[in-house]
């Protein structure tokens, strides 16, 4: 895929991301509803296929899962330079890419975080920050618990998904009640699963 | 954080800091590159078990808070935590080690792609890190519900609240910021309300 982007549309990309950073309650995969949306959808920048393998790279990649809109970034500009096949031009947009998105989407949100956390800081002693940081701690432990509830979820036949509940129930028990180093539980999954046994 | 004792497991020592700027910037680069399927059962291992910079406690509070903030999660825990140890300096230290390794992997790895993408073995593999990452994930909850022991609402409390979130965000599938906002809103007006009742509940 080829399209043009003047620096218009750079700055537009910018605007649209920088806005969905400050609506990232949540984190920043919540967001990628609304992506989609602008980027395949309305501007047509990008296709269907490089959106979902951009998701799917950045979740199986270890860190931040944020770097999914990095990997947006790069397949735009590597549209915007003529794909792969063009060259230097292409990857050296590509970069570019990745560093104007990574930038709009994280720029006014760890702004409004690290401002904010400095005055509750600064302020721990007073009764509604207490009451806040008191409040929320039950909340969060639940948001935990429930997350990985919905990562289980998604397979939901028993019959042929059994074998990735117990290995999930494995983790569990392993990483709640042993030291056992977290890289060999994430090993041991990958070669179970590359194996074909989950 | 008010100054506090750390609790067990931590009852020998108190908290430990990070050496320098590039102590933080490795030590959240080791971290990240170990996040498969989301980095903060990693965080939590590592900087709360192992590295003691933080206390269960302090890690939950902080964790609250990068929730509820815009932006994503552990880029937000990143910067509260460095900016705790070493300022404004500190937090783009940390901010630079969660994201710079990881970042010319997922680059590397979208390069590529497209030769191993459709084979039976990567999507295997996919698939089971993603099982053992939800097992992760569930015992970081579990084993903080610990945490709650010294919470000034009462554990019956915290864990009903907890409950409930479970229900509306993993059965029901409301929005979070609703959950948030709701629950989380009850939660934080009646701990303001108990708080005033005992100034000094963590006696």
């Amino acid at each position: 895929m080829t399209i043009t982007l003047t620096p218009g549309d750079w700055l537009a990309l910018c605007q649209h991301l920088a806005s969905l950073s400050l609506l990232a309650v949540g984190g920043a995969i919540t967001t990628a509803p609304d992506m989609h949306r602008y980027l395949v959808g309305q501007q047509g920048w990008l296709t269907d296929a490089q959106f979902t393998s951009s998701i799917a790279i950045s979740q199986a990649a270890p860190g931040p899962n944020v770097l999914f809109v990095a990997l947006l970034g790069w397949n735009l500009g590597l549209n915007a330079g003529g794909g792969p096949a063009a060259g230097w031009p292409a990857w050296g947009l590509a970069l570019m890419g990745v560093a104007l998105s990574l930038v709009a989407i994280m720029l006014p949100s760890s702004v409004l975080t690290y401002t904010a956390t400095r005055w509750a800081h600064r302020n721990r002693e007073l009764r509604s920050v207490r009451a806040f940081k008191t409040g929320m701690a039950p909340i969060v432990i639940a948001l935990l618990i429930a997350t990985g509830w919905l990562l289980s979820a998604t397979h939901n036949q028993p019959a042929r998904d059994w074998r990735l509940w117990l290995l999930t129930a494995v983790s569990i028990v392993l990483v709640w009640r042993t030291r056992i180093h977290l890289l060999w539980l994430i090993g041991t999954g990958a070669l179970l699963g590359a194996l074909g046994w989950v | 954080m008010p100054p506090r004792q750390p609790t067990a497991p931590h009852a020998d020592s108190g908290p430990l800091v990070p050496r320098s700027r590039s102590d933080l910037f490795l030590s959240f680069t080791w971290l990240a590159l170990q996040g498969f399927g989301g980095v903060l059962a990693i965080v939590q291992r590592e900087l709360v078990e192992k590295k003691r910079w933080l206390t269960r406690e302090q890690f939950l509070e902080d964790w609250a808070v990068a929730q509820i903030m815009p932006g994503p999660n552990v880029v937000n825990l990143s910067l509260m935590i460095g900016d705790r140890f070493f300022g404004l300096s500190g937090a783009l230290a940390a901010l630079a080690g969660m994201l710079a390794a990881p970042l010319c992997l997922v680059l590397l790895m979208a390069a590529l792609y497209g030769s191993v993408a459709d084979t039976a073995a990567a999507q295997g593999a996919l698939r089971g890190m993603g099982a053992v990452a939800a097992g992760l994930v569930t015992a970081t909850g579990i084993k903080l519900i610990a945490a709650l022991d010294k919470n000034a609402l009462g554990l019956a409390t915290c864990i009903a609240l907890a409950a409930l979130t479970f229900v509306a965000i993993a059965l029901l599938r409301w929005p979070l910021i609703w959950v948030l906002l709701g629950i989380g809103g009850v939660a934080c007006l009646w701990a303001y309300r108990v708080l005033g009742r005992q100034p000094e509940p963590r006696s």
